[in-house]
């Protein structure tokens, strides 16, 4: 590393593994974490303290369903004194009557609540809960009404993408900035269901025009970002922002990664705050270490005028599917292995649609 | 489409744009500079920026900002102005601030 090393900008905190929905798309690690494996309340509060001390400035309070941990409040108002910006990232379902304006009195920021269908049917059967979609809109509401700013986050795949002018319509209607149309990243539960997620590439032009559209007419009116399918693109995301680069996540055990499934890179060992210092993992763990910078890239990335644009992609990713965490992301065009990501599209597209809804559903101590 | 009732904010010398309350501009003493924190993003504003965003105060209007601008610049006010008019529809098609 020849680079000044920089503090960390972004966190994103998994308070807890544990959620009332098991979406099948979600992102967690498929050994999900029981409720004693977590991190107490004088120990999250601790990190939080070193977070600001370090440089942090803003956290993302995720899971799980974060708001599942009863002192979710004190850490808002911990990072809030600190002034740290808060992203609470809910499911939405089972927030008790006056939670949330507790949190938003506590000083939280910003709330982005997951709607899985914009059809409640659709929102039911991908998190396998009854009643969810009624609990969501009605949280939206809620959020708006106490004047708090809403993203609505729409993950997409295979059983919604032709939700997506309905999902635009129900965030206008719901008074949301934002809209994230963010096509699922195929990793924990969402690598495990791959087959039965995967759209077809004519659903997904179809998405592209549709969102590049909404994009220019609700302009000034509603924020979309769309988050493209890795699996159907020619060049990979810039992950993280570049591994360890400005940004890292805590596992609701206290685990530090420079991302959520880097657990998934097996010759890699994370330390646990506790262990370690928060400021010491960031400058001085070998797993953060590993792929910093540009001294770790084999060739087509090495050479590539587009390194410092996408850092060589996604690492897990490149270990999911190259089989090597330092291989260019198959979602590369220049990736010698780019083919393989046309391949899974067709062989999870040969899939009956009978059979597409074989779901795998996210439960702790069930992968 | 449900959209009838939001309508896109369009910039005037009239407007007197005000920091989003979610927009929190505050200085960083880690990297000695100002952060301007939103929802999903940090920005690190310029001096030309930070300098309209400080006066993004919903008393100053447009063309109050402008005037104070080119005081502090010695600029004339008509040169600054379509610049200062474009910077301020952009923050706020990005909901950062109100017109």
């Amino acid at each position: 590393m020849s680079d000044t090393l920089l503090p960390p900008i972004g966190m994103l905190a998994e308070l807890t593994h544990r959620c009332p929905l098991q979406c099948v798309y979600c992102s967690n690690p498929l050994e999900l974490l029981k409720a004693d494996k977590e991190l107490s309340t004088d120990a999250w509060l601790a990190l939080f303290e070193e977070a600001a001390d370090l440089g942090v400035l803003q956290i993302h309070l995720s899971g799980g369903e974060p708001t599942l941990r009863p002192d979710l409040e004190q850490f808002v108002s911990c990072l809030s004194r600190r002034g740290v910006y808060t992203n609470l990232i809910t499911a939405g379902v089972g927030i008790a009557e006056g939670r949330l304006e507790r949190l938003r009195d506590a000083g939280l920021d910003h709330l982005q609540l997951s709607i899985q269908g914009a059809h409640a049917p659709t929102t039911e059967k991908i998190g396998n809960h009854r009643g969810a979609q009624e609990k969501k809109l009605e949280v939206a509401r809620k959020v708006v009404e106490l004047g708090l700013p809403l993203t609505i986050n729409a993950p997409i795949h295979r059983h919604n993408i032709e939700e997506v002018p309905a999902f635009i319509d129900l965030a206008l209607s719901l008074g949301a900035q934002r809209l994230e149309i963010a096509n699922v990243q195929y990793a924990g539960w969402a690598l495990l269901n791959r087959n039965a997620l995967m759209p077809d590439r004519e659903a997904v032009e179809r998405q592209v025009e549709i969102v590049e559209e909404a994009q220019w007419r609700l302009q000034g009116i509603l924020a979309i970002d769309f988050v493209a399918p890795d699996y159907f693109a020619i060049y990979p995301k810039p992950c993280m922002g570049g591994w360890a680069r400005d940004a890292f996540m805590v596992a609701p055990d206290g685990k530090v990664l420079p991302c959520h499934a880097a657990g998934t890179i097996p010759t890699l060992h994370f330390e646990r705050f506790g262990e370690a210092s928060l400021t010491d993992i960031w400058a001085h763990s070998e797993a953060f270490n590993a792929f910093r910078g540009d001294d770790w890239m084999l060739e087509p990335c090495r050479s590539c005028d587009r390194k410092e644009i996408d850092w060589g992609g996604c690492r897990c990713q490149a270990m999911a599917i190259a089989g090597n965490a330092a291989a260019t992301d198959p979602a590369c065009i220049k990736s010698p292995l780019h083919s393989r990501m046309a391949s899974l599209i067709g062989e999870a597209n040969a899939i009956p649609s009978s059979n597409a809804e074989d779901f795998r559903y996210r439960r702790i101590g069930r992968a | 489409m449900m959209e009838s009732h939001r309508q896109r904010a369009i910039v005037s010398d009239q407007s007197r744009p005000l920091l989003k309350r979610y927009a929190r501009l505050q200085y960083d003493p880690v990297r000695s500079a100002w952060a301007l924190l939103s929802p999903e993003k940090v920005f690190w504003p310029d001096e030309v920026s930070l300098d309209i965003l400080k006066l993004c105060d919903g008393r100053h209007t447009v063309l109050q900002i402008v005037a104070e601008l080119a005081g502090q610049y010695d600029a004339a006010g008509e040169d600054i102005a379509p610049d200062v008019e474009e910077f301020l529809q952009e923050w706020s098609d990005r909901f950062l601030v109100t017109l």
